[in-house]
């Protein structure tokens, strides 16, 4: 296994809104090694979803300059489906609804390509389909959903905290190897916080990598991440432990800005 | 769409595109005249009326000129088809008896082994006849009518007279009195009162032979109080040369009982469909179009309800699918003659390359006709920048308690729900394809589960096609 499970090296990151483009990513550098859990937290705008939305290949940003690898491969040069049958994975901070498609599905299908993907030879499997139910519905009830949500429109009227517990069901289905969450415990009451960590930390097994972006620490007490680095304007500001994450709980982004100069 | 992202399905698009060895024993020649309705009929052995209908509607055939509205016309060439092709003598009863050829095409499609599973019972037309045909057996002992339509007309003349024709008359529209001059084959069905069939009926097409025309006129009587689901299905093999098919469906929902009709066209796309498919529902009948057109060059198709009865429903559901040079003009009309009708039309289109859809829509609320619902929907899917999407709806209201909805929504797939799913591992053209298949849902979920999976089949097919 390599060491890095993602290795982000000077990525600088445009968008074109229709008149000119715009830089939102200037120069970033991270380093995951691989079974590690880090966060990023920062200002909202400061890029943190345009980072996670690179890494899995969004067309809309386009990136200018840099590298990045995932488990030692280049990540820049797959596509988007490649990514993720590869092991890379995102979970949105907002989800998108998909009418007439259910979970169960688009899962099935998804399950499937990767499959395809990493196992070309493997037989297929005609039971394959009922383990996966299975496993799909066991993911569901750990995340406190019940089994009618497999067998309903991908994401369409689910409630808000719903739709970040479906990520994380999905997450648990496809089994990647690196996930990036997206603000999964916003708007999480209490409890679905609590549940949603679980889960994350019941996926946590040798090489497990995640790299969370978030503005709260609860969820953070219950996975004890590795590091935690600081995003501003576009740029990683520092890295620290998870003392850093209480500490900006408590007084907010100012100070830290003001250390690196970067306010 | 990219090219990599094409042809990463594995389908088996031979078993909807093959053309067998064409097999006939008479065939007339190409070209529409006199002497060929003449013949048509003495070969038929039919009574005189009916030869006199066939007769008088070529000539209102030739007086109508080509609708100028709708789609293109101005390539076809009547003189290019052939107006009647009897692929054997007799019609049989046992699939074994069915030609091997013939047969093989039916193996194909799958016909009987859909029969075995489901079905009441199979009419399956293969060019202009019926050569296969079984029904099961209670439903006979119920009095069920389940025949193609030359044998409805030789062995139930009376009931056949008092219908043929009563809701689409030759003088309707050009094609209307094409079909009616050169009609071959379609099923004629009868339902008694208070017969309720519990599963589909159904009947396979095929058009097999060049530069054919195939003109099949359905007949379904629902008497007081049945129930009936009646599906009919079309694939066609690829030709070079144009071909015409020119339907017309006279459907009669009495008192109280309830039709639906389904299908799904999968045309060849070098065939000008032209069809009429029209219902008259009495006194609180419900009658419902399930139409699913894929497929053909040009459709021009408007499946139409009369609701002339106090409490009498229409709902038509239908999808269209136009990938490069293809055309569906299609749409619905739903004519309101009676009081506390109420009709629902939910349309659904997808344009991919060129390809160009129409919803052409009427509904029409008669003076009297109070206390109306209707509700109409359209929504049109692009999948391309040079797709095409028009809608068309006229609303003729002429009373004022009636309560009515319309909505439409023209949109392009999103690149956000393209993405998501794609990043969860799936290639663009499965994504698109899903999303499609997402869109028409409404649709499929109507169907029975097989059809369903095979149009899922059919779109994922389309999104194939050379030009992206
Ligand atoms: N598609 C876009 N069009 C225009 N501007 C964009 C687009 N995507 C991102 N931006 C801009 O890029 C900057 C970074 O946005 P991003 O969503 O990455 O921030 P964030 O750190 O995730 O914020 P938050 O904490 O609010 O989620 C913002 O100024 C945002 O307005
Ligand atoms: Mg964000």
């Amino acid at each position: 296994m390599p060491e890095l499970a993602l290795d982000i090296r000077d990525l600088r990151v445009s968008i074109d809104d229709g008149e000119n483009e715009k830089e939102i990513l200037k120069g970033i550098d991270l380093a995951i090694p691989a079974g590690e859990i880090h966060v990023i937290m920062g200002p909202n705008g400061s890029g943190k979803s345009t980072l996670a939305q690179t890494l899995m290949g969004h067309p809309k940003y386009k990136v200018t300059s840099g590298e990045v690898s995932l488990l030692g491969e280049d990540l820049l040069a797959l596509k988007v489906y490649e990514r993720a049958c590869k092991g890379l994975f995102l979970a949105y901070q907002y989800p998108v609804e998909v009418p007439g498609v259910t979970l169960a599905h688009f899962l099935w299908n998804a399950h499937q390509a990767k499959l395809q993907a990493t196992q070309p030879e493997a037989k297929k499997d005609p039971k394959a389909v009922l383990a996966f139910r299975k496993r799909l519905n066991s993911a569901l009830e750990t995340l406190k959903m019940g089994p009618d949500f497999s067998t309903r429109h991908l994401n369409v009227g689910a409630s808000g905290g719903e739709k970040k517990r479906i990520e994380i069901a999905q997450m648990e289905v496809l089994e990647p190897k690196v996930v990036l969450m997206d603000e999964i415990d916003s708007g999480l009451d209490i409890d679905s916080t609590k549940v949603v960590a679980q889960a994350i930390h019941a996926m946590k097994k040798p090489g497990f990598t995640a790299l969370i972006i978030t503005h709260y620490p609860r969820i953070l007490e219950y996975l004890q991440p590795d590091r935690v680095h600081v995003m501003a304007s576009g740029k990683v500001l520092c890295s620290r432990g998870m003392e850093l994450a209480r500490e900006l709980e408590q007084k907010g982004y100012d100070w830290i800005l003001k250390e690196y100069n970067a306010s | 769409m990219s090219d990599e992202a094409r042809g990463a399905l594995d389908i088996d698009q031979s078993k909807y595109d093959f053309r067998d060895p064409e097999v006939s024993v008479y065939r007339s020649v190409k070209g529409l005249t006199r002497e060929t309705i003449l013949d048509i009929s003495a070969h038929k052995k039919e009574p005189a009326w009916m030869r006199d209908i066939r007769l008088r509607a070529y000539e209102v055939f030739l007086a109508k000129p080509m609708p100028k509205w709708g789609g293109d016309l101005s390539e076809m060439d009547f003189d290019a088809y052939t107006y009647y092709i009897k692929p054997t003598d007799k019609r049989e009863d046992e699939w074994g008896d069915v030609p091997e050829d013939i047969r093989k095409t039916f193996d194909r499609l799958g016909v009987p082994e859909a029969e075995r599973k489901f079905l009441a019972g199979v009419g399956a037309q293969y060019e202009s006849e019926m050569v296969y045909h079984s029904i099961r057996e209670d439903l006979a002992k119920k009095g069920v009518l389940f025949l193609d339509t030359e044998s409805g007309l030789r062995e139930y003349p009376e009931l056949f007279r008092k219908y043929f024709g009563t809701l689409v008359p030759p003088e309707d529209n050009k094609f209307a009195a094409l079909n009616t001059a050169c009609w071959s084959g379609g099923s004629f069905i009868y339902v008694p009162k208070g017969v309720k069939l519990d599963i589909p009926l159904q009947a396979y097409f095929r058009i097999n032979s060049e530069n054919m025309g195939q003109f099949e006129r359905t007949i379904i009587i629902a008497d007081e109080g049945s129930d009936l689901h009646y599906i009919e299905g079309c694939t066609a093999p690829q030709y070079s040369t144009r071909s015409l098919h020119t339907g017309v469906i006279e459907i009669f929902v009495h008192k109280g009982a309830k039709v639906r009709y389904t299908t799904i066209q999968n045309w060849s796309h070098n065939i000008y469909n032209l069809v009429t498919q029209r219902a008259i529902a009495y006194e609180n009948a419900t009658m419902e179009w399930v139409d699913g057109n894929m497929g053909s060059r040009l459709t021009m198709k408007y499946p139409s309800i009369y609701l002339v009865g106090e409490g009498a429903r229409g709902n038509v559901l239908s999808i269209a699918f136009a990938t490069s040079g293809q055309h569906q003009d299609a749409g619905t009309k739903i004519i309101h003659k009676a009081p506390n009708t109420t009709s629902t039309i939910l349309s659904k289109s997808i344009s991919r390359g060129t390809g160009r859809t129409s919803y052409r829509g009427l509904l029409k609320v008669a003076k009297g006709a109070t206390g109306v619902k209707a509700s109409v929907k359209c929504d049109a899917l692009m999948l391309s920048p040079e797709s095409r999407s028009d809608t068309y709806p006229t609303m003729e209201i002429d009373e004022d308690q009636v309560s009515i909805a319309h909505e439409a929504t023209v949109g392009k797939i999103s690149d956000d729900q393209i993405f998501y799913l794609m990043s969860r591992g799936l290639s663009e053209q499965d994504a698109t394809s899903m999303i499609v298949q997402g869109f028409i849902e409404p649709f499929a979920k109507q169907m029975p589960m097989e059809y369903a999976i095979e149009l899922n089949r059919l779109i994922q097919l389309e999104m194939e096609g050379a030009v992206g």
